[in-house]
This record gives structure tokens, C-alpha cells and sequence, in this order.
């Protein structure tokens, strides 16, 4: 792909980032990162394309363990921080 | 041709659900819809990738799906709240292990056939994953104690980061200048997560806050070099969203110490502070019975808990002191400062636990102003967060950090196991005012007495 391309992506994507983060309140920073750390795990999806392709030995063994980490963090990242979400009561919910 | 179509188009769905779920965390009534929102965009991506017909053999996806997924689960499932930092420092370091796999295996997927800028970028992906996985490793066991969690420090490590950060960088002139020559890549991941460990050791368990959030962020970053490295959209976007939130918790936390990045991550090379001039007074001791009385007779009560609540396991018994403080008429708040914990909002996590609604959980800022209100605050294995000192005292090691200012308050209770000094090794003068006192003993005990005394 373009490089530039590439570029503009990455800025954008670095500023939208910034202000979205900015919003979530202190209360909810550790469900933040437990739900940053299961997105992180995107990395599945390029690990996804390298082990499936044809391709010799060695890079299916490396994209297959890639598989194995980058899917613990999106699976468990994501279920964790479920978890946490569904304590966080308000007091209305609370008789 | 339509299939690359198909597969761009579905990143972009599962790009604009990321960027909508974190758009949900915007507050706690809707934030687990938020995630939700977040693991659909995933499962998207992941799907639309699986049926793009490159992919050939799907017995090796498969293997690494199921691998990667029951230890996924059993650790989501099973992980105590207060355990929490080990999981996402643990997980963090996983992040980073996949995204030095990933840069590896383009590499070696082109067979010398690479640009110099995608072999730099690789190799940028490989360093920050390999630092990001042995950082997390070495955080992991200083969070849960399976290692000492002082600052290690042995002598000329400042020396050790030079050489090393200069080899990484040759190393790169090297690999830009034969793209695609794998054993440059071996010599810098070796380096690479000799540095990550170097770097961790010498920060002391009070810092973890701010490491965490690091390395929260250089796992974002290193999926998004991984992303460029092998020119996937969706990685490098969702990459510079979690590096961007690393960040911004990293400067939340920096300031909440009121110390720099480079001051907390050299902070083991610095010589101890001289101690602070010995503070004049005696500390008053009372028993829960002595409390009860007080707190009978209590119209506004303000929590104030810290690392060691988590200890003690005593958000529970935290709750149920607040419900009959709340039956006897009283109000009850909780402060909750930036650094509290281990991690960023880790009290708040703990609270919620015991189903204390998060309406009652204060920021620092917003609690100080009317801390003369209350008539009792309780500290619960907190210290350096309420150390007066930080305020008023010029030549002590934690001058100029924002505290919740509970000395204010008309009666103050510290619930303490010792009247030793905090982490930050600080003499707390709030611990000799007029208006303290100490009780001593397990947190949880100490709550479990005065509930008691209620029921009586």
C-alpha cells in the first residue's frame, strides 16, 4: 500500500485515539486497559494472515504462537473486562 | 480484487466498533456495551480474514485459536479483583510477544525479498514487542510478589542502557542496509528483552502504576509497527488506539506522583532522599470500640482506601460498615486518589466489587474542596495519597504531589498495621495531628469490630 497512505492513517487514527481516551472518567481507567489490552490483540489478525498463508515452516510456526498469545489477550482481554464492567453499579440498581 | 475489497471493507467496520466502543467507556452505564461493541468489531475482523481465500491451512489456526483461548478464558474467569495489575501486566507482555512473533515471521515470509523501510519497521515492531514482553514478565512478578518489589539496582546500569540502546539503533542502520538478514534480527531481540528486564527491575512497587500504563502503551504501539511492518490497516489503527490510551494514563499517573516519566523510570539510580526532619508529637492510638462511638455519632463519613484495602480484602466489610453508617443517617463517600492501587483505577474496580455505587466515588479534586465537611475520615492502608507532608514540608522526597487532603476533616482514623512509613519510605505527620487516630491491626479485623459494635 501507499506509504503515504499508511501515514495518514496512523495520524488520524493517533488523534482520535487521544480524544476518545480523554472522556473515560478515572472510575473506569482499569476496565480501560484490560479492554485496550484485549484490542491490542489485533495483532491476531495479522498473525492470522502469516500462519494461514503457503508459506515455509518457520514463519507458520512464528504466526501460529503469534495466534496463541495474540488470541489469550483478545479472548481473555475481553471477557475480564466484562467481567469488571458488570460490578459497576449505579445507585438506582442499588435497593 | 472484490476479496481484498471485502476484507478492507470489514476493517473498517471493526475499526469504526473500536472507536465506538471506547466512545461507550465514556461513562460506567454504558461501558459494558461499549466492550461488547468492541469484541463484535474483533470477531468481524477476525472472521473476514479467516474466509479471505488466502488462507490455506486452517488446521495450524485452529491449533493456535484453541491454545491461545482456554488459558484466555480460565484466567478472565478465575482472577481475583485485587489481582488484577498481574492479569493486565501479564497480558500486556503477551500483546508484545505476539507483535515481535508477527514481525519476525514477515520477515522470513519474503525470503530476502524486503524494502529497507518495511525491514526497519519490522525490526522497530520486534524491539518495542521484546521490551514490551520481558518488561510485563518482570512487572507481573513484582505485582504479585513472586520477587521483591523494592528497586533493584546493580552498579554502571545506567551505562547498560547506553550500550544497549546504541546497539539497537547500529543494529537498525544494519538491518536497513540488508533488508530481509535475519541474524541482525536475532541480536537485537536478544537485546531487546535483555532491556525490557533491565528497565523493570530497578522501579519500586509504589511506580507499578505508571509501568503498567507504559506497557500498556508500547503493546499498542508495537501492533501498530507490526501493522505497517505487514501494511494491515485495522493493526495499526486499533494499535494507536491502545497506545494512545497508554499514554494518557502514563501522564495521568506522572502527575498524580507530580514526578516526571524519566524521573520514575531512573528512579532507582537516585540516592535515597535525606530523611526529612523528624516530625515532634505522639501518635494517639484508639480501638474499634473508641471508633464505634465516634462514627455512631457521625453525620458524613469520607473512605479514603489505598494498596492496603486490596491486602487486607476488606472492600467487603468496607461496604457493610457503609450501610449501617447510611441506616444510622449518615452519608458515606469514597476519595479516591489517581495512584491508589497498583494500577489506574484499581480502587475503583475493588469497590465496585462490593457493590458500592460508583455515584459515591470521588476524585481527588472533587473532594477536596468540602473535606471540611466531614466529620470522620477513614483511611484504609493508605499513606503517602494523604501525607500532609507533600503540601507543607519543602525538603521531603514527595513535596509538590497532590494528596486528598483528609487532615481537614474534624476526626480522622487510619487504619494501619504498624506505624511504619509508607512505600515511599516518607514520615507521615497526619499520623501525629491533633485530630488522628491510629488504629492498629488488620484492616478488615479492625471493620469487622466496629460492625459488630453496630450490631450490639
Amino acid at each position: 500500500m501507499d506509504s503515504i497512505n499508511l501515514i495518514f492513517i496512523l495520524i488520524l487514527a493517533g488523534f482520535l485515539g487521544f480524544e476518545l481516551i480523554k472522556k473515560v472518567p478515572a472510575t473506569l481507567h482499569t476496565p480501560l486497559m484490560s479492554g485496550a489490552n484485549a484490542i491490542s490483540g489485533v495483532t491476531l489478525i495479522g498473525a492470522l494472515a502469516a500462519s494461514g498463508s503457503d508459506q515455509n515452516v518457520l514463519t507458520t510456526i512464528l504466526g501460529t504462537l503469534a495466534i496463541i498469545f495474540a488470541t489469550m489477550n483478545v479472548v481473555g482481554g475481553y471477557m475480564v473486562t466484562d467481567r469488571m464492567l458488570a460490578m459497576f453499579k449505579s445507585k438506582s440498581n442499588d435497593k | 480484487m472484490s476479496s481484498t475489497l471485502m476484507v478492507n471493507a470489514s476493517y473498517l467496520v471493526a475499526a469504526t466498533c473500536f472507536i465506538f466502543g471506547l466512545k461507550l467507556l465514556s461513562h460506567p452505564s454504558s461501558a459494558r456495551k461499549g466492550n461488547l461493541v468492541s469484541a463484535v468489531g474483533m470477531l468481524i475482523a477476525v472472521l473476514v480474514t479467516l474466509i479471505d481465500k488466502q488462507i490455506l491451512s486452517y488446521e495450524w489456526i485452529a491449533t493456535g485459536v484453541l491454545v491461545g483461548t482456554i488459558p484466555g478464558i480460565w484466567l478472565a474467569k478465575r482472577v481475583e479483583m485485587t489481582a488484577m495489575p498481574e492479569l493486565v501486566s501479564i497480558f500486556n507482555g503477551f500483546g508484545g510477544l505476539a507483535s515481535l512473533l508477527l514481525g519476525v515471521s514477515s520477515l522470513t515470509q519474503s525470503e530476502g525479498q524486503i524494502a529497507a523501510a518495511l525491514s526497519v519497521l519490522a525490526y522497530m515492531a520486534v524491539i518495542i514487542g521484546g521490551v514490551t514482553f520481558t518488561g510485563s514478565i518482570i512487572a507481573w512478578l513484582k505485582l504479585g510478589e513472586h520477587m521483591s518489589t523494592r528497586a533493584i539496582v546493580f552498579p554502571m546500569q545506567r551505562w547498560l542502557y547506553g550500550v544497549i540502546i546504541l546497539s539497537v539503533v547500529v543494529l537498525a542502520v544494519f538491518a536497513a542496509l540488508n533488508p530481509g538478514h535475519l541474524p541482525y534480527f536475532y541480536v537485537a531481540i536478544g537485546l531487546a528483552l535483555a532491556f525490557g528486564i533491565l528497565a523493570t527491575l530497578p522501579i519500586g512497587g509504589a511506580d507499578m502504576p505508571v509501568v503498567i500504563s507504559l506497557l500498556n502503551s508500547y503493546s499498542g504501539l508495537a501492533a501498530t509497527l507490526a501493522g505497517l511492518a505487514v501494511s494491515n490497516n485495522i493493526l495499526i489503527v486499533a494499535g494507536l488506539l491502545v497506545g494512545a490510551s497508554g499514554l494518557i494514563l502514563t501522564q495521568i499517573m506522572c502527575k498524580a506522583m507530580n514526578r516526571s516519566l524519566m524521573n520514575i523510570l531512573l528512579s532507582g539510580f537516585a540516592k535515597p532522599a535525606a530523611r526529612a526532619a523528624k516530625i515532634e508529637g505522639e501518635v494517639r492510638s484508639m480501638t474499634a470500640d473508641d471508633a464505634y462511638y465516634v462514627l455512631e455519632a457521625a453525620k458524613s463519613v469520607v473512605v479514603i482506601p489505598g494498596y492496603g484495602m486490596a491486602v487486607a480484602q476488606a472492600q467487603h466489610a468496607v461496604k457493610e460498615l457503609q450501610s449501617l453508617l447510611e441506616g444510622n443517617d449518615a452519608t458515606v463517600a469514597y476519595a479516591i486518589h489517581p495512584v491508589a492501587g497498583r494500577m489506574p483505577g484499581h480502587m475503583n474496580v475493588l469497590l465496585a466489587e462490593a457493590d458500592i455505587p460508583y455515584e459515591q466515588l470521588y476524585e481527588m479534586d472533587a473532594i477536596n474542596p468540602r473535606m471540611d465537611s466531614f466529620d470522620v475520615a477513614i483511611i484504609i492502608g493508605a499513606n503517602d495519597v494523604v501525607n500532609p507532608a507533600a503540601k507543607d514540608v519543602e525538603d521531603s522526597p514527595i513535596y509538590g504531589m497532590p494528596i486528598i487532603e483528609a487532615h481537614r476533616a474534624r476526626n480522622v482514623f487510619v487504619m494501619k498495621r504498624s506505624a511504619s512509613a509508607g512505600f515511599a519510605g516518607v514520615d507521615n505527620p497526619l499520623f501525629f495531628k491533633e485530630n488522628t487516630r491510629l488504629i492498629y491491626g488488620d484492616a478488615k479485623d479492625t471493620l469487622n469490630n466496629i460492625i459488630r459494635e453496630f450490631g450490639d
